[in-house]
Order: structure tokens, then C-alpha cells, then sequence
């Protein structure tokens, strides 16, 4: 699409007048911020978007726990293989005998997540067939090296918490 | 004499005469003229030196008042100690040169961008006296044209830190600078021409002096033989009105007020500022000339553009707004105060220019090279010799 340019008269072609008419607009917001008005700014650490964050916010990945106090994961190691930056290591173990969930076989022993590499894309979430990861709201991890930047399988619990009515596929047989 | 015999009982014979004859010294007229200059270097670097550190401040939270935001108000109250955390930051970080960079050129070029527009404050009169002692440091005869001389001698260090750092961006900004720098350059100094036809001299003091007398450059009515006095007095007001007003002198008001807007336009260019700040347009050139630099070689570009806006704007001041005059405020010859008063209204004068340079800067877009090219060229430079001839023909035709 050919856009025609507005022929100019003299008095535009000056430029002053826009300019001042510039230096007007700035001058009113200048004057409405010094007293406080309109300015949007929010102080960070004591103002948060915390209460603002949707649902569907994707933060730190997290480990979750079912409503028998279950660990979801069954180590199967598909979101370690997915993840793109490599952030997830899992070393799988066996579950005992005489575990009351013996017949899940598989849990992890150390699960670590190093969020130093994580780049919160989610695919460790959608890839999972258990529903055991999830990206949850936390969004300020920190750390003072990189070794503090790895969330292990506790922190990844005390994230993630409990989170029921999930699909849940290891009732007994009926 | 007793107190000087007081203090001469604690020390030997030989000790006193030496402290006495130091004395003389400092007292006779050479040693007197040099320690109050120096004081006086040393004040007003201070002084600057402050001032500049609160402008990149007030630039800040003025543009963020501007854009509706808040600007840095974490350190200190309302950020006010922000400077102070700059200026450590800046001067803990690594001073990195470019491997391929020229060392000699590339550590000169960011001291000759910060020493110019200090030697500029040098000759401009900051106040009138103080003590009896002139507040300028050096009142030379050729103060404007020392001015103009000095302050262009600044894109030596841009142009030096463009080829030096070996890099394309900061070329460019170096290229660009210095073809800008030759556009305005020009027309900064041909619109200075009417005032010295008017006032007849190239000294900034008696530049000063004249618009005490006639009334500032802006606006040159100012009523003659007007006191405290006459103000209480009406009929002694209009006389002092029509004795301040002639055709002359309301003619010769249009080239002074073109000579104002172009001076202060070309300020604008001279000190690279926003809207004529291609050398260092950060988003075409990632900030130009500067861009190899860290750490103090940053700091001191940094600097240097800031003193250079405020040696500008102490050069408008004295030569279009009156320098340190306020009407009706009397000089330092009429006791310390007034002279602490004069150098108050200088800084003020100062700071309000210095607030349009960034109110300006945070309204207008950049111009394109060739717009500004252009407007150099074809228009400033036209418009201030045609400008000198206007002044010329008022002052020589109209009567007074
Ligand atoms: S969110 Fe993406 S990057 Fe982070 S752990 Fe999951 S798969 Fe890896
Ligand atoms: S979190 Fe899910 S995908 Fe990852 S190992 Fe556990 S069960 Fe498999």
C-alpha cells in the first residue's frame, strides 16, 4: 500500500510550532507525575503482580504429590530427555518391597532441577505421561552460586505441594 | 599590632619573619590574584562538579516524570545519594581498552572530551564580586570568541575516540560528530555577532555589564535609572519606561531574539543533545563514541557532556539572560550577601536552562542526518548572516 505524504504548508514545515506543542504534552505529564498523578511505577519487592498472575502462569517447574501423599513421579525420565537446555537429572530406584505402592515400581531417588539453566519453557510439564511436574507460580529463584541455583527433589516438593484431582491411574483392579 | 605581637610571642625570631613575609606575599597584588584564583578554580569546580553529578540525577527523574514513571528513589531520600552509588560503581568497574584499539589515542580522547568545557567555565563571570575580588577567573578580552574556540576543540575527543577505539560504531559517531560539529559550529557563532556589534566588546564581563545597564539580551527594554525607589513612584516608573525604550532599541529586539533561538538550537547540537545526538544515537549506533569505553574513560565522556551542557548554558546565561544580574538586586560591591545572591541567580539561571536541555531532549525525536544536514546548511547558517545584516542596517539607521 502507497502511502501519499501530506503536502506540508509553511507554518508545518517550520516545525517549531509541533515542537512546542511537543514541549506542552510533556510539560502536562511532568507536572501530573511531580504531584504524584498517574505515574504507573510499581516498587518491586514491596508491590508485587503476585495476586495479578494467571493461572496459567508458567514459574520455577515443580514436583507435586497426589492426595495419598504419593509421589507422582515414576522416573520415567521423559521431561530429563525433553528438556531442552538438559536442566533436569534424575537417578531413578527401585520402590521396595512391601511399599503399600510397590507396584508403581519406579520412583525417583534424587530429582534435581537446576534453575540456572531452566528457561521455563514447559515441555518437562506437557511431556509428562503422570502428571507429576508442573510449572507453578514462583518466579523469583535466586541464589548467591550455582549451586543454590539446583532445586533437589525436597525443594521440589515444598514448591509443588499436593495437588488433587488429578487423572489417577493406580487403584487397585476392581 | 597587638594581636600580631600575640601571636608572634610563639614562635623563634626567624620563624615570625618568614610567617610575616609569607604574608606579604600573599598579600601583595600578584600573590593576592593568584591564591583567589585558585580559591576560586577550586570553587567553582566544586561547584560543577556537584551540579553535574545532579544533572545526570534530574535527568533521570525528570525524563521518568515525563514518561509517567518514577526514576531512581531507592538511594537516599527520593534517590538523592543515586550520584554518589554512580560514581563508586563507575569507579570500582574494570577499565577495559580494546585489544585492537590504539592505547595513547583511546585513553586521551575521553580526558580531551571532559577538559574543554571545563576551561570554558573558566572565563564566564559566575557572579559580580565577592570580598571585592571579580567572581570570574579569568576576564579576558576575548572571552566569547575563547568561548567559541574552546568548546569546538571537544569534538576533537569524540572524533579521536571514534577512530581510536577501532570499532565501527563509534566511527560512524565519530564521523558524524564531526560533520555536525563543522554545520553548526557556523551558525553558533555568526548569531553571537549582533550582540558584540551591540555592546561593542568580546568581553563576557562587560557583555554582563551592558545588560545590567539596557535590559537582558531577550528582551532589552529594561527601564534606565530604575531603583527601589522609583518602583513606589508611577511617573518616576514611566520615565524610567520611555528612557529604557526607543525604535532602536525594539528593533534591534527581532535579530537578538532570532539570535537567541538559533544560539540555543545550536546549543543543542554542540553539546550533543537530543534532537541533534547522532554521534551517539543509541539505537542506531549503541551509544557511538563511547561504546568501546568502561568504567572512568566512560565516566569522563559522561562527564564532559554534562559539563559541556552546563558551560552552555552558563554561556546562554551570560550572554543572552544577564549573566548573574537580577533587576533591582544590587552587585557584590554593596557587601557579601548581594555577592552570595549574585552567584545564587547565576546557578538558578543555570539550572532552568539546564531543565529545558532535558525537557527538550525527552520530547523530541532525533533528526535524520540529512534533515539535519539540511537544516545547518541551508537554513541556521542563512538565517544568522542575514540576521547580521539586519543588526547592522537597525543600528546604523534608526535613530536612537
Ligand atoms: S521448564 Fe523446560 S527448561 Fe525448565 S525444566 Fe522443564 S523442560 Fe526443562
Ligand atoms: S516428572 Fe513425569 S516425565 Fe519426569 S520422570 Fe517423573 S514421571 Fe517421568
Amino acid at each position: 500500500m502507497i502511502v501519499n505524504r501530506k503536502k506540508l504548508n509553511w507554518v508545518e514545515r517550520l516545525y517549531l510550532p509541533a515542537i512546542i506543542g511537543g514541549l506542552a504534552i510533556t510539560w502536562k505529564h511532568f507536572q501530573r507525575s511531580l504531584l504524584g498523578k498517574g505515574v504507573i511505577t510499581m516498587q518491586y519487592p514491596e508491590e508485587k503482580w503476585d495476586a495479578h498472575l494467571p493461572e496459567w502462569y508458567r514459574g520455577a517447574p515443580t514436583l507435586v504429590k497426589d492426595e495419598h501423599g504419593r509421589e507422582k513421579c515414576v522416573s520415567c525420565q521423559l521431561c530429563e530427555f525433553i528438556c531442552p537446555p538438559r536442566a533436569i537429572t534424575i537417578e531413578p530406584m527401585e520402590i521396595p518391597e512391601g511399599d503399600p505402592w510397590r507396584k508403581v515400581e519406579k520412583a525417583p531417588r534424587a530429582f534435581d532441577i537446576d534453575m540456572a539453566r531452566c528457561i521455563y519453557c514447559g515441555l518437562c510439564e506437557e511431556v509428562c505421561p503422570e502428571q507429576a511436574i508442573f510449572l507453578r507460580k514462583d518466579y523469583s529463584i535466586t541464589g548467591l552460586n550455582r549451586n543454590e541455583m539446583i532445586h533437589h527433589k525436597e525443594k521440589l516438593y515444598e514448591l509443588g505441594g499436593v495437588m488433587t484431582g488429578l487423572v489417577f491411574k493406580w487403584n487397585e483392579k476392581k | 599590632m597587638d594581636v600580631s605581637n600575640f601571636i608572634s610571642q610563639f614562635f623563634s625570631p626567624a620563624a615570625w619573619s618568614l610567617i610575616k613575609s609569607l604574608g606579604e606575599c600573599f598579600m601583595s597584588p600578584t600573590g593576592f590574584l593568584i591564591w583567589t584564583t585558585l580559591l576560586k578554580s577550586a570553587l567553582l569546580l566544586v561547584i560543577i562538579l556537584g551540579l553535574v553529578s545532579y544533572t545526570v540525577y534530574a535527568e533521570r527523574r525528570v525524563s521518568a516524570l515525563i514518561q509517567d514513571r518514577l526514576g531512581p528513589n531507592r538511594v537516599g531520600w527520593q534517590g538523592l545519594l543515586q550520584p554518589v552509588a554512580d560514581a563508586a560503581k563507575l569507579l570500582l568497574k574494570e577499565n577495559f581498552t580494546p585489544k585492537s584499539a590504539n592505547y595513547f589515542y583511546f585513553r586521551l580522547a575521553s580526558k580531551l572530551a571532559m577538559v574543554p568545557p571545563v576551561l570554558v567555565l573558566g572565563v564566564l563571570p559566575f557572579g559580580s564580586s565577592l570580598f571585592g575580588v571579580p567572581m570570574t577567573i579569568a576576564s579576558v578580552n576575548v572571552g566569547a570568541l575563547y568561548v567559541l574556540a574552546i568548546s569546538s576543540i571537544s569534538v576533537y575527543g569524540i572524533v579521536l575516540a571514534g577512530w581510536s577505539s577501532n570499532s565501527k560504531y563509534p566511527f560512524l559517531g565519530g564521523i558524524r560528530s564531526s560533520s555536525q560539529m563543522i554545520s553548526y559550529e557556523l551558525s553558533l557563532a555568526l548569531s553571537l555577532i549582533p550582540i558584540f556589534m551591540l555592546v561593542g566588546s568580546l568581553n563576557l564581563n562587560q557583555i554582563v555589564q551592558y545588560q545590567i545597564v539596557h535590559g537582558w539580551m531577550i528582551a532589552p527594554f529594561w527601564p534606565q535609572g530604575m531603583s527601589l525607589d522609583t518602583l513606589l513612584h508611577p511617573l518616576a516608573l514611566l520615565e524610567a519606561f520611555r528612557a529604557g525604550c526607543s525604535l532602536q532599541r525594539v528593533l534591534i529586539w527581532i535579530p537578538l531574539f532570532i539570535s537567541f533561538i538559533l544560539f540555543f538550537i545550536s546549543m543543542f547540537a554542540e553539546t550533543n543533545r537530543l534532537p541533534f545526538d547522532l554521534p551517539e544515537a543509541e539505537q542506531e549506533l549503541i551509544g557511538g563514541y563511547h561504546t568501546e569505553y568502561s568504567s572512568m574513560g566512560f565516566a569522563l565522556f559522561f562527564l564532559g557532556e554534562y559539563t559541556a551542557m552546563i558551560a552552555g548554558a552558563g554561556v546562554i546565561t551570560t550572554l543572552f539572560l544577564g549573566g548573574w544580574s537580577l533587576p533591582l538586586v544590587p552587585d557584590g560591591s554593596h557587601g557579601w550577601f548581594w555577592g552570595l545572591v549574585n552567584i545564587a541567580v547565576f546557578f538558578a539561571k543555570v539550572i532552568v536552562i539546564l531543565f529545558v536541555f532535558i525537557w527538550v531532549r525527552w520530547t523530541i525525536p532525533r533528526f535524520r542526518y540529512d534533515q539535519l544536514m539540511k537544516l545547518g546548511w541551508y537554513f541556521f547558517f542563512e538565517l544568522a548572516v542575514a540576521n547580521i545584516f539586519l543588526a547592522a542596517l537597525i543600528l546604523t539607521y534608526v535613530k536612537r
